[in-house]
Formats: C-alpha cells, sequence, structure tokens
C-alpha cells in the first residue's frame, strides 16, 4: 500500500493540529484500527495517522526503505515496514531510548575497545540523524539518489556496506548504525504494538508469541502439543477488547480448537 | 553541610535481598534500623500489576527495574594496561535499583554451593597439587565450611520458599534430586517445579549418557506458601516473565513478597528511599564507623549516626563504599597487596542451541528457575587429573520465558536479516531450546576493582573501575563443559545444534550474567580478605559487608542461595555476639 506524499503531508499537519495526535495505545486498542488496510475506509490508515515525533520526512523515506530489506514482506507475512517499525523506531528515537535517559553520558569519550562497548558521545537519535544524513550522502554520490530512491537490489548492497563495514560514513562507524537499526527493528517487530510497531501483532504472528502471558500451569506439561492462540496485546487489556482473570492474565482465544487448552 | 540526624543502632546501606532480612531480625531484637536505599519504593501492587508487567520492551530491553546509569555506573577495561571507559549502557550484567534490588528481577534460581566451593584451594591442592592452579590464581578458602553454613542455608531456603527435591539428605542419595549437592538437614519447604518439554527431552538425553538431572531448584513457588515471618507468597502460573520483570503474582520470592510486608510493619524500622550514601564516615583512628552521609532526593545532605553500619548493596557498591570510605586498605595488584578490590569474579558462561523439525516447544511458557540440570560436571564433582583446570559447572535445559524480542534462534549460517532470517526465524521459534552451562571463575592477581581515576558519578564522586579478563582455566573449563553439552543436545536427537563456546577476551556488551562477586572477600586471613568469616570488616570492626562481594571466587552456581546463607551467618554472630560485645570477631 503506497501513500501519496501529499496524503502524508496533510495527515502530518492534521496530527500537528491534534486531529490525529491521538496516543499510540489509543489507536492500538481500537479493534478497527488493528487491521492495516482493512480499517474503515474514511479513516487513514494507521501507518500514516500516528504523527511522528522525531523523524523527518527524509529520514522516514529511509527508514521505510531500509527496514523493509531487514525484514521484508512476503508470502509469510508482512515486513517490518508494514509492522510500523518506522513510526515505532521515531517513537523510541523521541523518547528517553534516543535521549539515553538511564545512560551515562559523562565524557572523555575515546572510542574505546569493541569490549569496551557503547562509546559513542551521540545518543541514538543524533546516531540515526547522522547515520541517515551520511548514508544518503555516499547514495546519492554513488548512485545519483538518495537511499530511497535507489532499486530493491541496489538498497540491498548499501545496507550490506554498512552491515559488513565496508561503507565508511563520516559521522558515524557505518557498522554502529547498522547494528543499531537492525537491533531496534527486531525490537519495532516483535515488542507489544503498544509501541507503534508490530502492526496487527505481525511479529508475533510470524513466530506464533501469544503475547501477554495466559495462566499455563497445567499446558506446560502438554509436551509437544501446539499452542495456537489469537495474540493479546497490553492494549488489548487495558482497552477491555481481551478477556482476563482475576489476576489480569490474558484468557486465550484459541485459533484452533483441536489445540485448546 | 550536611545535616546530623539522630543516632539509630543500625544503618544498612542498600534495602534488598540481605538489607531486609539483616533489619528485619535486628528489629525483632529490639533495636531501631533505618534503611538507605538509592532508589524507590516498588510492591507487586501496583508496580507489577497486569497487564504491563508482560511489556518485553520496557522491562527486559530498556530495564525498567535496574540501576539508572546516568547517575552512576562503573568502568571497565580488560587489563591494567588498558584504560577503563565507563559502561555507559547495559550489557553483560544488570544490577537493581529500589527496594529489593536485584532480587525483585531475578530468575529465582536457588542453589547451595558445593562443600568443595568453600574449600577450593585447600581441597585442590590436596587432590591435584600445585601445578593445578595456575601461578597467578588467587583463589582461597572462604574461612568458613559448608556444615558450619548449613543452618543458614536451610533458613534461607524456607525463609524464600525454594522448591526442589533434597539430593542428599544427612548424608543419604535421594532418587530425584542432585545426588552431588552437599548434605542438607531437611527436605525442601515446597515440591519442584513442573517440567516443560523442553527440559524433559534434556533430562531423558542426559540420563542415558549416564547423567543424573534433576529439577532447578526454584524461587518461583510451586504452591502457595506461607513463610516462618508469616508471610504467604502467591503459586507461579508459568506465564514465562521472571528475569527482568517483577511478578505480578507475588509467586517468586523477592524481599517485597517474603520480608517487606511484617519488615514495614516494626515501628522500630524506618526505610528512607531516594538516598544515595556518600560514604561511611570513620573515628580519627579510622577503627570504628560512626555514621553515614547521604544525599536525598531533594539534593540535602544528611549525616546518619549508627553504632553498626552494614554494607547491603550490590558487589559494586559495596567495595566502592568501602573505598570511598577508606575501610580496609585498597587492593594493588603491581604489589599483591591490600584487600579492598581484591578478587573481583564473575561467571563463565556458554550456551548451545538445539534445533527440531518435528517438535515444539511452547518456550514462550515457563518460569525463570524452570530448568532440568546436571550438576556431574561442577565443582569438583568429576576427576580433574589430567585436564589442565579446575571448577566447571551446571548445564540445563531453562524454559524460562521466550520473549521474542530477545529469543528468536536461528540454525549458524543463516544470515542476520533478510528473507531467510525471517524465514528461520519463523520457522524455529517454536522448535528450539536453549542449553546453558553455566561455569565457575576462578580469582586471579589482575581482576579487581579499584577507583576510577577519571570518570565520576553524579555527585561527584569516583566510578568504580573493574579490571577484567578470563583466563586459561575459563576457557578449558567453559569448553569441557560446551562439547559435553553439545553432547547431550545432540542425543536429544536434534536435527542441528548450534554451539556458542566462550572465545575471545571477556566483553561488557552481550548479557551474560548478573553473577558478578568479590572484591571485599572473605577469608581467615586478614592479609587475603577485606572481611573475616562473619562478614566483619577485619579494620573497622563494627562495619558489616553482605553479599556476593564476599565470595573469594565464583563457584559454578547462581549465587543467590549462597549470599542468603551468608546473611544469616553473619547475623547470628551478630546478635549471639557482636551485640553483646562489640570487638572483632576474629
Amino acid at each position: 500500500m503506497k501513500e501519496s506524499s501529499g496524503r502524508r503531508r496533510f495527515l502530518k499537519s492534521a496530527a500537528a493540529m491534534g486531529a490525529a495526535a491521538l496516543p499510540a495505545s489509543a489507536l492500538a486498542a481500537d479493534p478497527k484500527m488493528d487491521h492495516g488496510a482493512h480499517a474503515a475506509p474514511k479513516r487513514a490508515a494507521p501507518s500514516q495517522a500516528r504523527p511522528y515525533m522525531f523523524l523527518s520526512q527524509t529520514e522516514v523515506a529511509f527508514l521505510d526503505a531500509a527496514v523493509s530489506h531487514l525484514i521484508p514482506k512476503d508470502d509469510l507475512g508482512p515486513g517490518a515496514k508494514e509492522a510500523g517499525v518506522t513510526y515505532f523506531i521515531d517513537q523510541q528515537l523521541f523518547g528517553g531510548y534516543g535521549t539515553m535517559a538511564k545512560k551515562y553520558t559523562q565524557g572523555p569519550w575515546p572510542e574505546g575497545t569493541p569490549q569496551q562497548g557503547y562509546q559513542s558521545p551521540l545518543t541514538p537519535a543524533a546516531v540515526y540523524r547522522a547515520g541517515i544524513r551520511d548514508t544518503n550522502e555516499y547514495c546519492k554520490k554513488t548512485y545519483g539518489k538518495a537511499f530511497d530512491g535507489l532499486t530493491r537490489a541496489q538498497q540491498d548492497e548499501v545496507l550490506k556496506g554498512l552491515d559488513g563495514g565496508k561503507i565508511e560514513l563520516e559521522q558515524v562507524r557505518s557498522q554502529f548504525f547498522f547494528n543499531m537499526l537492525l537491533n531496534n527493528t527486531v525490537e519495532g517487530f516483535f515488542a507489544d504494538p503498544v509501541y507503534g510497531g508490530n502492526r496487527d501483532k505481525a511479529g508475533w504472528k510470524l513466530v506464533g508469541f501469544p503475547g501477554v502471558a495466559a495462566v499455563y500451569t497445567t499446558f506446560i506439561e502438554k509436551h509437544n502439543v501446539p499452542y495456537r492462540a489469537q495474540p493479546v496485546s497490553i492494549a488489548d487489556i487495558t482497552g477491555k477488547i481481551a478477556q482476563v482473570d482475576e489476576h489480569g492474565h490474558a484468557i486465550h482465544v484459541m485459533l484452533d480448537d483441536k489445540a485448546g487448552a | 553541610m550536611a545535616t546530623k540526624l539522630k543516632p539509630v543502632d543500625v544503618v544498612t546501606v542498600g534495602v534488598g535481598l540481605t538489607g531486609t532480612i539483616l533489619a528485619k531480625e535486628l528489629t525483632d531484637s529490639g533495636l531501631n534500623v533505618v534503611g538507605l536505599e538509592r532508589g524507590g519504593w516498588r510492591d507487586t501492587h501496583p508496580d507489577f500489576d497486569m497487564p504491563h508487567a508482560h511489556d518485553e520492551l520496557r522491562y527486559a530491553q530498556r530495564h525498567e527495574l535496574m540501576q539508572d546509569l546516568s547517575r552512576e555506573t562503573i568502568t571497565f577495561r580488560n587489563a591494567i594496561a588498558d584504560t577503563a571507559l565507563p559502561m555507559r549502557q547495559m550489557g553483560s550484567f544488570l544490577p537493581g535499583e529500589g527496594v529489593g534490588g536485584a532480587a525483585v528481577h531475578w530468575n529465582g534460581v536457588t542453589w547451595r554451593f558445593l562443600p568443595w566451593d568453600f574449600e577450593t584451594r585447600s581441597r585442590t591442592l590436596a587432590r591435584y597439587g600445585r601445578d593445578q592452579l595456575a601461578e597467578d590464581c588467587t583463589s582461597q578458602d572462604w574461612g568458613v565450611t559448608y556444615d558450619e553454613l548449613e543452618p543458614h542455608f536451610d533458613r534461607f531456603e524456607y525463609l524464600y520458599g525454594i522448591c526442589g527435591k533434597a539430593g542428599n539428605l544427612k548424608g543419604q542419595v535421594q532418587p530425584g534430586g542432585n545426588p552431588f549437592e552437599g548434605p542438607r538437614s531437611r527436605e525442601y519447604p515446597n515440591p519442584p517445579m513442573k517440567t516443560s518439554h523442553a527440559g524433559a527431552l534434556y533430562g531423558k538425553a542426559a540420563r542415558e549418557l549416564g547423567y543424573h538431572p534433576f529439577p532447578a531448584p526454584s524461587a518461583n513457588m510451586t504452591r502457595p506458601y506461607t513463610n516462618p515471618y508469616g508471610v504467604s507468597l502467591g503459586a507461579c502460573v508459568y506465564c514465562g516473565y521472571c528475569e527482568r520483570f517483577g511478578c505480578e503474582m507475588g509467586a517468586k520470592a523477592s524481599p517485597q513478597t517474603t520480608v517487606l510486608p511484617v519488615l514495614m510493619q516494626n515501628n522500630n524500622y524506618e526505610l528512607r528511599t531516594l538516598a544515595n550514601v556518600l560514604r561511611v564516615n570513620l573515628d580519627s583512628e579510622k577503627k570504628r564507623a560512626v555514621s553515614v552521609t547521604y544525599v536525598d532526593s531533594r539534593g540535602r545532605e544528611f549525616e546518619q549516626p549508627a553504632d553498626l553500619v552494614l554494607l547491603t548493596s550490590y558487589v559494586f557498591s559495596n567495595v566502592r563504599l568501602m573505598l570511598l570510605s577508606g575501610i580496609g586498605k585498597p587492593y594493588d595488584p603491581a604489589a599483591n597487596a591490600g584487600v579492598v578490590g581484591r578478587n573481583y569474579a564473575y561467571q563463565t558462561t556458554s550456551a548451545v542451541t538445539a534445533f527440531f523439525e518435528d517438535k515444539l516447544f511452547n518456550q514462550f511458557m515457563g518460569a525463570g528457575a524452570l530448568s532440568t540440570m546436571i550438576d556431574d560436571l561442577d565443582g569438583d564433582n568429576f576427576d580433574h587429573a589430567g585436564l589442565g583446570f579446575i571448577g566447571g559447572g551446571w548445564v540445563g535445559a531453562a524454559s524460562a520465558g521466550a520473549r521474542p524480542i530477545d529469543f528468536h534462534p536461528v540454525p549458524s549460517g543463516t544470515p542476520r536479516w533478510g528473507a531467510e532470517w525471517k524465514k528461520a526465524a519463523a520457522r524455529y521459534y517454536n522448535r528450539a531450546f536453549g542449553i546453558t552451562c553455566h561455569g565457575s571463575c576462578q580469582s586471579y592477581r589482575t581482576n579487581h576493582f579499584d577507583l576510577d581515576p577519571t570518570y565520576r558519578d553524579a555527585y561527584g564522586q569516583p566510578l568504580l573501575r573493574m579490571t577484567f579478563d578470563f583466563h586459561p582455566n575459563e576457557y578449558r573449563m567453559s569448553d569441557y563443559l560446551t562439547k559435553k553439552a553439545v553432547e547431550i543436545a545432540k542425543a536429544t536427537g536434534a536435527s542441528r545444534v548450534n554451539a556458542a563456546p566462550r572465545t575471545g577476551k571477556y566483553s561488557i556488551v552481550p548479557y551474560q550474567s548478573t553473577h558478578n562477586t568479590g572484591g571485599a572477600v572473605m577469608g581467615a586471613d586478614p592479609a587475603t580478605s577485606a572481611v573475616n568469616k562473619y562478614l566483619q570488616s577485619w579494620d573497622v570492626h563494627n562495619v558489616f559487608v553482605i553479599g556476593a562481594s564476599a565470595f573469594p571466587q565464583n563457584g559454578g552456581y547462581n549465587p543467590t542461595g549462597t549470599v542468603g546463607a551468608l546473611t544469616f551467618h553473619a547475623l547470628q554472630a551478630i546478635k549471639a555476639r557482636y551485640l553483646k560485645q562489640p570487638e572483632p570477631l576474629a
């Protein structure tokens, strides 16, 4: 599903006026919003209904293209782009993760050894800003276009170059940027949908993870028996869409009666 | 200028597993106790309420319950010649913060160390001779034996409601338990956990290979339990959210679910949260602690006088506070002299993953300590002659919850991303389980703590500096365990097996274990230990330093059971002897 940039701009400005500035959790709690393309026609698809807080349009275009390679859409189901991973990353970069709220940020900042871990003076938000800009510069120089304008094969080549460290970026180490992007993509694909990714629980459905747990005291002893449940998110429970027991555990709706608990 | 407060009998610096037990027992004895905790208050309700308790990103990835590194962290280097740099984000280990400490977000695996562990050096020399130990190995005896600690293990296990099957009752080996464990005076207070599919398959394969599998000792309750303090815990529902999470059922033993409900009722106990202790103040001769200085959440500085100061924080904070306060002589690795900071050790972990085409495991179900283990390869439970190392570890298959951000195993050779990765992640998420090798770590002359010369905390005080790397003994031990784990994995009928043996330098980046030990180690000789066998500072006798900071080296076991036993052991000495006559106890 492709949205025109005009439509995106409209929604951005609508968001700025507050019309679409619902918290992600409120949207995820709405069952009509949980089906991407099948949403009611008068409402925007969720990817565009959610206002980006940190990323620019250029950065959104870059990330939409990049994450669609990291976890592609295929016959197994939606990929990272369709699952809203770009929006997830935006929200993370805007929040405590992006600003290193719980991390040690005092200098000095020598690069250190690989064993010493994260030693960048940049916050994750700044790493994305610099990494996207530098990668786009590299693409323009090499291919004449920004990353999102390249062919799939060219994009793949660039991502592999970042992953393997063959492409050198000016402001951040390419592998450092790539690993952060890959980690955040996996997070966005599998985190609870309240964070804006894992839309329609695409990541959970792919692997068969049921989300918020039910009571498994009995089933833990049913060895080699499939447990196929409709996954339950936090918002399904706070929005009173999913049933819970007296302790608040999900009462899973089984997808297949034969496998039922 | 610090405001001087009214004197109290006892201050605990840290309100976690050890600080709560000590405070409960000492307030019951009639003493006035103040607990100072750098983090905030938290409890099962409302802090761990459903459904937010099951948020992998918030708790497991963003470390909601763990230390705020923006205020204080450690610095790290592999070797003395390197420049230590700050641990800017969590990785290899996850220290807690807030009431309950790391005992809120732990898994709940609750071992007793082996009798051998407490006498590592003397038993190694007796059985194998001097050549079995590396030249620079500083592992030593603890100054206390398993038999002395047995009653205290027992008290801790009944307080925390540990679930398991005894393998050795008063010297008689029991079927179904761990036959290698030290003799216990009675059965566990609660029966062991149920067995998952992964555990059953692993146990069968291990048994066929001649090992002795058994259910891991667990602090995840297998039934509702009321402990000797009269505090009740709920029953575990195998939801799979233990490690890095609080338990919504109050079914994981923690200070909140075992001690705090009664401790908070004692009028002679006062808890002060968001109170960050800067130092212990000593008298002019540095023989006695007179008070502790702390800063509260409004920036006010207080001096709290106390007769007895108990350092009851995580390993790092215990050692750092000693160094900042001048309690004991700092360790100097060049001269191999001094004691505070000496013998930092860790856990030598490695992993094996078994993949199947025709079996499902539902590993998202489980509990932190739900695991089938073998202890045949731990400590000195097997003959080390000719192996070139000492020590070992447990090897087990856990079903501790398979949250998908963290757990999505793919066979070796699968690309890290793209369509092939996606296909493999989808295929094997429910068709694989991991086998953990949980190896010991000896102590060495170069592995130590001191104060960092460059980096400081939010209060302007130097950070603790860690110098650590694995040594040949640990690589050989880990290699041995990992190969055995691969053999077991193959015997389960796995179609493919990934092995991640321990290679290369120790890195602070990937998560390995929150089992950091040493730095204020116990022993019989003040030249090689910071505290005596009662965990009392050799130099400042009204300071006791309680926790895994006292371990002279680390065994192949999760430390909490032994930390609990040491707590009751120290407590008994404080109550029976020190309070009557405050003086050095050894």
